[in-house]
């Protein structure tokens, strides 16, 4: 039996343990957000979060995951709100949108731990998602007026106290 | 939108049939275009005759149906703006259904860039209509003049100043008799309030949300999964199979064999064998696990080092006259000073994100699919084809389609579905791979081109010939066809644009060794990244800057009539009086795009500027190209610059987007190295080795200007990509200086 906490709820699975998590999320519990686009983790159509950081959920056995906390989209925010996903409304990026809740996640994961990057920065992370629409152009764009609303975020939060506040 | 497959539509007119819905549609294209109106109890004769549909329920909710396919390219968004703008619909009020396959609709094959230009008038006409009945319903119920009451954003108005909205008009209106086409009045381009604006498209928070249903999103009904592993040569059979392993898996249910396909590939299951599993997992792993010898059959010696060199051999001596003026070849054969050049391409594939997946239920009077196709009316045939039914028996959900770029016009994997569904009793979704979607494409044709012209003492062009031959889609259709149709010859060969008082246009045959297909701008890619290459070529040998020669090449303004040069051409099925050859377009695309990239400014050392323009799908786009090559050979994009003319356009800000992702799109056919034989089968396998465009090849900035227009609309998803790779090679050899012929560009700089 393997346990893990999926956008905030315990689940428990008995299948087979080689069984990579994209096929379990979507098969086991139709969270069809997270897209099958390789199977080899060369276009990041299926990225989750694993304790916060993006990963490949179509090479990653649901063995490895025992005891962690997966976010997959539709646990990103309630209601779409999160900065990524507002970034994404207000450059209309997408396109067919079948690439888009991967690259997403990957943006929501890279802004958490850098919530300013560069240019150059912001290439190098998301060069790993393939969008054959090619919506690059304003998926950077995006990232970068989400990285504005976050940063500003941190910079004013009453609670942050040091040098950023 | 929760509402997206009419069947839920279905089940809502059924229970408000009561209280009476207003539904309006038009007859099929070619038919008068009257509104009909009738009350939907169950399926009413108008309801049946209509295709499509504007539905005016009683709490004032207008459900416009998108009979076109949804691939990112907001067509449901444009469908829905047409019709609402003309009804005077409030945009909150408005829910897109998606249409079924049904012939009613008339075409429904979203491809070729024709969406739009196919139906703009007639969904113009069915939303004026619908506000026309608006204003009389009210102008009954009043007892005024029609003329005193106008309809703005789902109110009547009368000249008093009273009002009725549409929702309490929808029963009075039941009463009316629909205007006839003569009785409606379309709107002025001025007063548009959606149509030509950048507005938010329908799908777009659902798609953030990741709410999007696309074709393995479906799980009413549920499915069992099937993987199948197809002869990796096309016209190759099972001989044998060992399917011991894979019934030992846990999960699997049970391995069946697909037959393999007879005559000509058309849009048939390539046969092999599917494994049918409780789960994908466990069908991958069954299929991991299985063991098959194949019969590889007569294209077992596809490989395509041999397959270039035929087709350069090909184009190296004379073929069947396209199109020709004046006297080329002699001129070129006494010419001691021309410029000779050969280009070739390789296959690609189209590789939409998605890859291909379709859900069937087999009745015995009828099959139901759930497909990410292109083409719903293809799958029906299909379909009917692999069960042994007549078409009008399967039901085709369309759903969105995660890319579709030509490779979901072919609905195999639709027949694939229903196939096994028909075989098991079960409801089956084929779930494809990636490496199936890379392996069993119907693959952009392989090409190879040979161009000579010579100049005269002033450098323009004199005599010109080309010569092209690529495998042709013709094969798909007719077993051992060899010759290109017309209709891939007209994509950007026989419109060559350069004026010249000498050219000759010739095409060989090249015998097809696998399924060739369509993609994004078909042979408009190969054909003008030899012309756009050539003519930059020629401006070098002339001494002369690309963009002012690309311009007196190409001539002044005039349209340009190929038909008057011996050459078949039927102008992508479009009147030549609405759509002509326009030169006059074709140059300002060029001058435009020029003033925005500064053309001619100074660049530091290892920049480079290149420009390409042509004219697809009737619509004209120049691209110039920012590179910088560096001393070893490493190329970067530094930003792209597009100029677009394609006449009247519903959604501004889409057409950006399209241009913007047509011109990255592009890229591939330059960077990729692209899809290649040996022994018949495929040598790639995933994004590993077959290289698509990443956000590190692209630029990040693709500026994009539409030239305003009122002429028809015409194409705008394809006609961005056929100009990058000519620019962008351009580009390369205006900062480093080697020229690039053959594509992949592949370690071309590096040597």
């Amino acid at each position: 039996m393997i346990t893990f906490i999926v956008n905030g709820k315990t689940h428990e699975f008995s299948g087979d343990p080689t069984t990579p998590v994209l096929w379990y999320l979507r098969d086991e519990l139709q969270l069809t957000g997270s897209k099958f686009g390789c199977g080899m983790g060369q276009c990041g159509a299926c990225t989750v979060h694993i304790n916060g950081v993006a990963q490949r959920s179509c090479v990653l056995p649901v063995s490895a995951v025992s005891g962690s906390k997966i976010t997959t989209i539709e646990g990103l925010s309630e209601d779409g709100e999160h900065p990524v996903q507002q970034a994404w409304i207000e450059h209309k990026v997408p396109q067919c949108g079948y690439c888009q809740c991967g690259q997403m996640m990957q943006a929501a994961s890279l802004l958490a731990t850098n919530p300013t990057p560069t240019d150059d920065e912001i290439v190098q992370e998301m060069s790993g998602n393939i969008c054959r629409c090619g919506t690059y152009p304003r998926i950077h764009k995006a990232i970068k007026s989400a990285s504005k609303t976050l940063a500003a975020v941190q910079y004013y939060d009453p609670k942050v106290k040091g040098e950023q506040a | 939108m929760s509402q997206y497959f009419d069947l839920t539509r279905r089940g809502f007119l059924k229970s408000t049939a009561a209280t009476g819905a207003l539904i309006f549609g038009t007859y099929l294209a070619g038919g008068a275009p009257r509104v009909i109106a009738g009350v939907l109890a169950k399926p009413s004769e108008s309801a049946k005759t209509a295709n499509l549909f504007v539905a005016l329920r009683p709490d004032g909710i207008v459900e416009i149906t998108c009979h076109r396919s949804e691939m990112g390219q907001q067509i449901r968004t444009a469908i829905a703006q047409i019709v609402a703008d003309e009804m005077e619909a409030a945009w909150d009020k408005v829910v897109v259904i998606q249409g079924k396959g049904d012939a009613k609709y008339g075409d429904q094959n979203t491809d070729g860039s024709r969406s739009i230009r196919y139906n703009m008038q007639r969904l113009r006409e069915m939303g004026a209509s619908v506000r026309h009945l608006m204003r009389q319903a009210a102008a009954t119920r009043w007892n005024v003049p029609v003329d005193s009451c106008s309809a703005e954003q789902h109110v009547v108005t009368h000249s008093s100043g009273k009002t009725l909205t549409y929702a309490e008009l929808v029963n009075d209106a039941l009463s009316i008799t629909p205007p006839e086409l003569a009785q409606i009045t379309l709107k002025k381009r001025s007063e548009w309030r959606y149509i030509n604006t950048a507005m938010e498209h329908i799908d777009l928070k659902d798609i953030v949300m990741g709410k999007a249903t696309f074709a393995a999103d479906v799980f009413e009904p549920k499915a069992l999964i099937a993987v199948v592993v197809r002869p990796p040569v096309v016209g190759g059979k099972v001989k044998s199979f060992d399917a011991k392993a894979t019934k030992a898996i846990d999960g699997v249910i049970d391995v069946i064999e697909i037959p393999a396909p007879q005559g000509a590939p058309q849009f048939q299951p390539k046969g092999g064998i599917a494994i049918i599993a409780k789960n994908t997992w466990a069908a991958i792993k069954g299929r991991r696990a299985l063991s098959v010898t194949w019969d590889d059959g007569k294209n077992g010696d596809y490989n395509s080092e041999v397959f270039k060199a035929s087709l350069l051999a090909t184009v190296a001596s004379p073929q069947s006259s396209v199109r020709e003026i004046g006297d080329a070849a002699n001129i070129l054969a006494n010419s001691s000073d021309k410029l000779v050049a050969d280009y070739y391409a390789p296959h690609l594939a189209q590789a939409p994100m998605e890859p291909p997946c379709a859900t069937a239920i087999y009745y015995k009077d009828r099959v139901d699919v759930w497909a990410a196709t292109q083409n719903p009316q293809a799958d029906m045939a299909t379909v009917g084809a692999m069960v042994g039914m007549p078409k009008e028996q399967i039901n085709v959900h369309v759903t969105m389609l995660g890319g579709g770029f030509g490779r979901k016009s072919k609905p195999d994997f639709s027949a694939e579905a229903a196939y096994l569904a028909m075989k098991t009793g079960k409801a089956i979704r084929v779930q494809w791979t990636r490496e199936d979607d890379i392996q069993n494409s119907f693959y952009h044709a392989v090409s190879a081109q040979h161009i000579e012209a010579s100049l005269d003492k002033n450098g323009a062009i004199e005599a010109y010939l080309h010569r092209t031959a690529f495998t042709p889609i013709a094969s798909t259709f007719v077993e051992g066809a060899t010759a290109p149709l017309s209709l891939e010859l007209r994509l950007g060969f026989t419109d060559n644009p350069i004026n010249t008082p000498n050219m000759k246009l010739e095409s060989g045959e090249a015998p097809a060794k696998t399924r060739i297909g369509w993609m994004r701008s078909v042979s408009n890619v190969f054909h003008a990244f030899a012309v756009q290459s050539f003519i930059a070529e020629a401006a070098h040998k002339a001494g002369r800057d690309q963009k002012d020669y690309l311009l007196e090449t190409i001539g002044p303004n005039r349209i340009l009539d190929v038909t008057e040069e011996n050459a078949e051409y039927d102008n992508y099925g479009a009147d030549k009086a609405n759509y002509p050859l326009d030169i006059g377009k074709l140059r300002h695309v060029i001058e435009k795009v020029a003033d925005m990239s500064a053309w001619g400014r100074k660049l530091p050392k290892g920049r480079g500027l290149g420009i390409a323009a042509h004219r697809s799908f009737l619509t004209y786009v120049a691209t110039v190209v920012e590179v910088e090559v560096s001393d070893k050979g490493d190329l970067k994009i530094i930003k792209s610059w597009v100029s677009i003319d394609a006449g009247t356009v519903v959604n501004t800000d889409t057409v950006k987007n399209q241009v913007q992702g047509g011109s990255i799109y592009g890229i591939t056919a330059a960077l990729s190295e692209g899809i290649t034989f040996d022994k018949g089968k495929v040598q790639q396998s995933n994004f590993h080795d077959y290289r698509v465009p990443r956000m590190s090849d692209s630029p990040l900035e693709v500026e994009v200007e539409i030239i305003p227009s009122d002429a028809p609309p015409a194409g705008v998803g394809e006609p961005a990509t056929p100009v990058y790779a000519p620019a962008l090679c351009n580009a390369i050899f205006a900062a480093c200086g080697k020229r690039i012929r053959q594509l992949p560009i592949g370690d071309q700089l590096k040597a």
